[in-house]
């Protein structure tokens, strides 16, 4: 029912051009070819000329190629038959299962009215304590893991997932390696957590383009069990590659880039997809969490620069670990007042002490000398980083506090911590004595603690107020 | 009057190339047709008998080959009583109106008005038959929410004007005649409280512009005091992701001491407004005894939303904080992102195939930052009365760097720059206001003399600072120690702010000027410690006691005890040579 047209006039990159009348933007064309058939969207239009994106990539094209317009934008199919499936970034079933073709809607649609969302009030646990006790996420909230090459961010990812009460899951793979995503799926599956996961995977063997369609697909889908009450759960990893795709299709159209190559508009690109996370009023959620590679571990790169501008706070991933400083949750103290009462206490004194664990690490890295307080400050550090920080540690958040309270304990005097009094007089255990005090430095005398721990407890002040801060 | 329809040949992301054969007008706005929708848009350039247009929509489904509807007007906005409280699009459409309507997406092609159609606005004249009057002197008032909402001679009525009849008192709608007018040439206009104004120009119905001289107090100290901004001033903030920009504009639009306020979100996230708006009508604001809503206004284009409309929001936004200080109120605007607008810009621009400048900016960059910007100020009106817009602007520069177009361009033509600072917000040292990089050409609440000498504080301070990181402590002299320990001590009592206290959360400008004296006073004094580890045991005390003494209210008998403590704290190690 639709025209074929045969004469392609212009192969540049990904994009051909053909003349053609009737056509829309953005609608969806089927090309054929010696190479076979691929999907193919309309990004310009001049006049007869219609320039179209091939999902399958241009090479093999021929001039003579066929072009059929099919009189609709990109869309997906929405039902519950998704669930357990994977598909490709445009949306075929790379599993050997059937296509899905019921339900039909349109991707990248319209974004959601702002006076139709709530503000966030779910925490989501994760077992990490770097995350449940220091950055709490919360359902809603849009959230990446800024990572360097290399680092485990498809684990947290994957750990995440499984272990977040959510109803859905939908995982967004761009430019995966083909490893990772039998990593994706096998864990999923171990976990009995297939059944509940959509899977949409762009390897980095699969045509550039259709990198591009995966955030939108996904979504799109998260959207739909969103509207019908589910609490979806949205992992794209990883979308520096969207952003090279996007670059590298803006770079064929002959845009003048801004930035390092990258469109001018790869804000609100990125922005168009973060931004449907959403608690909706009167149904269900939506909560992305990100995978983003920081090239050359530069988080002033135009992607994870842009990223931090548009999402809830970031996790840093670096040497294995999520780190505390530059790891920020923008929505925690919407949540963490109604977890348990020292939660905000915990979170604050712990980080601050942490803080100066770090200064007295560049103090004797200078060789100035150690006081007794440096002292106490590196076994400090070094447990902190043992038991809290270190992603092999999987407990509940409770536990987390709990322990949070017994290294503490096992550092310091109560009052070095600065901590409120009925915080300590509840929750500071009773019998904990350092154990190993006998190790590098010793206990210092109390005196000396005393002189050297003053700008430490300055530091707590404006933890109270953080605190306090947080409290409104 | 025949309707003026052109037709697409071409679509390029939201830019349309539109063929016409019937004058069209630089700015105007038209509507692209697919279906049964039509969407908003507005040419943005003219080339022979082809219009380029950026449209305020989705652009998907349109052809080459569809009709363009023009409009012949400019992009406008309504102004009348029922702005305040309420809650637009960057093109001014109710937001709780189209969710009513359309549920929980923004589906394109639907535009609701501006101002509610049927509510009646109870109206008492203030001319009589006879009067001669000129654009924007008052015909009459209608309460709205906390003021008086002046009905004006529309704006764009050149001329003088003679009252040829005007409404008795009682309740009419916004589109009810109320005045009739007769110009100089004898032709009747007839009047309602509705009038509409092309937002991408400056309303000018006002008899001389001011200059600005009076403080704008917002109640932040490292502001008022240190960087204060002026009532009709500009200002700007830029910072990295993540320093405190959008909670330094939330606290500012709480506090601030003004009649209304209007926030444009402008490209940034949706979940922030959602807390404004929710938050707002619970808050109670002190001057009046009001909810908080009662005086803000709110343009919401966040950064999903189209990208063109995010562009027209901070000119709505403008519009309207103009037109409230034609009645005599004192406007605050705050807009955030003002990167997101030139961003905006730069993605038209691209699409326009315009020679870029410095980052793909437009070349015209710079100029339409200062146009907006010049729309503050404070005048006088026709009436002798003064009126003000204040502009503050926050900047997202890439990468946390001021050397970028926007934030370049900005700081040309403000006067304040809070420069927010990556690492004081990672020391948690909020607000995270650069007190050495910032600067206000407008004088504060406090003595400048006292200020300066404040400021040699901070500079020596840091002097101080930096050498320490080198030598160390033990190799930094104990005078120099203490000149560290004294700015840091102003830094964490005066500087920092807890916004979320009660008491310390918003300092009047009676108490900042009252506390300030005091501690420019304590930093001046000259101290004897024996050794570094008392003169900082010395200043942790002191820092907590004063920290406790801005949490206790001025009036309480707990503001007048810890500030004698203070008091003897520093006779105690006060040197007297
Ligand atoms: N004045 C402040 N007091 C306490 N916390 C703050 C303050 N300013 C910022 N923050 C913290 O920093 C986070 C980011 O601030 P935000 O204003 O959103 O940054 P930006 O707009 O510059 O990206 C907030 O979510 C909050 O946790
Ligand atoms: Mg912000």
């Amino acid at each position: 029912m639709y025209k074929v047209y045969h004469r392609i006039e212009q192969i540049a990159g990904n994009v051909i051009t053909v003349n053609a009348a009737g056509v829309s933007y953005r609608e969806l064309a089927e090309v054929t070819s010696a190479e076979g058939v691929s999907l193919a969207q309309v990004i310009r239009l001049e006049g007869k000329r219609v320039f179209l994106q091939v999902f399958a990539g241009s090479r093999g094209i021929g001039t003579d190629a066929r072009v059929r317009f099919l009189g609709h934008p990109m869309q997906t199919s929405f039902s519950e038959a998704l669930l357990g499936r994977v598909f490709t970034g445009s949306g075929r079933p790379r599993d050997n299962g059937p296509a899905i073709e019921e339900n039909m809607v349109d991707i990248g649609g319209p974004s959601v009215n702002p006076a139709k969302r709530i503000i966030p009030r779910n925490m989501v646990r994760t077992g990490i304590p770097m995350i449940d006790v220091f950055n709490t996420l919360v359902e809603s909230q849009k959230l990446p893991i800024f990572s360097v090459a290399g680092e485990p961010y498809n684990q947290v990812l994957a750990r995440i997932a499984l272990q977040a009460e959510v109803d859905v899951i939908i995982l967004g793979g761009m430019g995966l390696k083909f490893d990772d995503y039998l990593f994706f799926r096998d864990t999923l599956e171990e976990a009995g957590a297939l059944s509940r996961a959509v899977l949409f995977i762009h390897t980095a063997a699969d045509p550039t383009v259709e990198c591009l369609l995966v955030p939108d697909i996904a979504l799109a889908v998260a959207e739909q069990f969103a509207l019908n009450d589910k609490r979806v759960l949205v992992l794209l990893t990883d979308m520096t590659n969207f952003a090279d795709a996007l670059k590298e299709i803006a770079i064929t159209m002959e845009q003048i880039p801004s930035n390092r190559g990258y469109p001018g508009d790869l804000y609100s690109q990125l922005a168009a997809r973060y931004e449907k996370a959403v608690d909706f009023d009167t149904a269900g959620s939506i909560t992305i969490l990100a995978v983003t590679t920081m090239p050359g571990d530069d988080v002033t790169h135009p992607v994870p620069d842009n990223t931090g501008y548009i999402t809830e706070g970031q996790f840093y991933l670096r040497n294995g670990r999520i780190e505390p400083f530059g790891s920020l949750s923008r929505l925690k103290q919407l949540v963490n007042k109604r977890t348990r009462e020292d939660h905000r206490t915990i979170m604050n004194t712990m980080i601050q002490l942490y803080a100066g664990f770090k200064e007295t690490l560049e103090k004797q890295s200078m060789g100035f000398r150690m006081s007794a307080w440096d002292n106490k400050l590196l076994k400090y550090g070094e447990m902190f980083e043992r038991e809290l920080m270190d992603l092999g540690v999987n407990i509940p958040l409770e536990e987390a506090l709990d322990r949070g309270w017994r290294i503490l304990a096992d550092c310091f005097e109560p009052a070095e911590t600065g901590m409120p009094s009925d915080l300590l007089e509840k929750f500071w255990p009773r019998e904990a004595r350092p154990q190993d005090a006998g190790e590098e430095g010793g206990e210092p005398p109390a005196g000396e603690a005393e002189a050297a721990e003053q700008p430490q407890k300055s530091e707590n002040d404006s933890e109270k107020e953080q605190e306090k801060a947080s409290q409104e | 009057m025949a309707k003026n329809v052109g037709r697409i040949v071409g679509v390029n992301g939201n830019l349309l190339t539109v063929e016409f054969d019937q004058p069209v007008i630089q700015n105007e706005v038209a509507y692209a047709v697919t279906g049964k929708v039509k969407l908003k848009s507005e040419v943005i350039r003219i080339r022979g008998r082809y219009a380029e247009m950026q449209v305020f929509e989705d652009t998907t489904g349109l052809k080459v080959g569809d009709p363009v509807e023009f409009s012949g007007e400019l992009l406008s906005v309504e102004l009348g009583p029922g702005l305040l409280a309420q809650i637009y699009d960057g093109l001014q459409n109710p937001l709780p109106e189209l969710a009513e309507r359309l549920g929980f997406f923004l589906q394109r092609g639907n535009y609701l008005p501006a101002l509610d159609r049927s509510k009646k606005w109870s109206f008492t004249p203030l001319v009589e038959k006879g009067a001669v009057v000129t654009a924007g002197e008052a015909l009459g008032k209608v309460p709205e929410s906390i003021f008086d909402h002046y009905i004006m001679v529309p704006f764009s009525f050149p001329g003088r004007y003679t009252v040829e009849s005007v409404a008795p008192p009682g309740d009419y709608t916004v589109e009810h005649e109320i005045a009739v007018l007769k110009d100089e040439h004898g032709h009747e206009h007839k009047v309602s409280m509705l009038q509409r104004w092309p937002v991408k120009r400056p309303i000018r119905a006002y008899a001389e512009r001011l200059r600005p001289s009076e403080p704008l107090v917002t109640k932040i100290r490292i502001i008022d005091t240190l960087f204060p901004v002026a009532r009709g001033g500009t200002y700007c903030i830029p910072g990295p992701f993540g320093a405190g920009k959008t909670v330094l504009q939330q606290i500012t639009s709480r506090h601030a001491e003004i009649d209304i306020v209007v926030i444009a979100a402008c490209g940034e996230r949706a979940g922030e407004v959602v807390e404004t708006l929710r938050e707002f009508p619970e808050l109670t604001d002190p001057r009046t005894g009001r909810s908080l809503m009662e005086r803000t206004l709110i343009i919401c284009n966040t950064s999903s939303m189209p990208v063109a409309a995010r562009e027209a929001s901070v000119y709505t936004a403008v519009t309207v904080a103009e037109y409230y200080r034609q009645m005599g109120r004192d406007v605050l605007l705050l807009a955030d992102s003002t990167s997101r607008w030139a961003q905006a810009l730069r993605e038209v621009s691209g699409r326009l195939e315009e020679i870029p400048g410095e980052e793909a900016f437009p070349a015209y960059l710079e100029s339409v930052i200062a146009a907006f910007y010049e729309r503050g100020g404070v005048v006088r009106l026709k009436n002798g009365e003064h009126g003000s817009v204040t502009i503050g602007g926050t900047v997202s520069p890439a990468g946390g760097n001021f050397d970028e177009p926007v934030t370049q361009s900005t700081l040309k033509v403000v006067g304040a720059f809070h420069g927010l600072s990556r690492e004081r917000s990672d020391a948690r040292r909020y607000p995270a206001i650069h007190p050495l990089e910032s600067w206000s050409k407008y004088t504060g609440v406090a003595d400048p003399e006292l200020v300066e000498r404040a400021r040699r504080v901070l500079r020596r301070g840091n002097e101080v600072y930096q050498m320490m990181k080198v030598v160390g402590e033990e190799g930094t002299p104990l005078e120099d120690f203490l000149v560290h320990l004294k700015a840091e001590y102003l830094d964490a009592v005066y500087l920092q702010q807890d916004a979320f206290d009660e008491v310390d959360g918003a300092t009047s400008a009676e108490r900042q000027q009252y506390v300030f004296r005091k501690i420019v006073k304590i930093l001046e004094t000259n101290m004897t410690f024996k050794d570094r580890d008392a003169a900082r045991s010395f200043f942790h005390g002191l820092t907590q006691t004063t920290k406790d003494w801005n949490r206790a209210p001025m009036e309480s008998e707990d503001f007048k005890q810890i500030e004698q403590k203070i008091e003897k704290m520093v006779a105690e190690v006060t040197s007297y040579v």
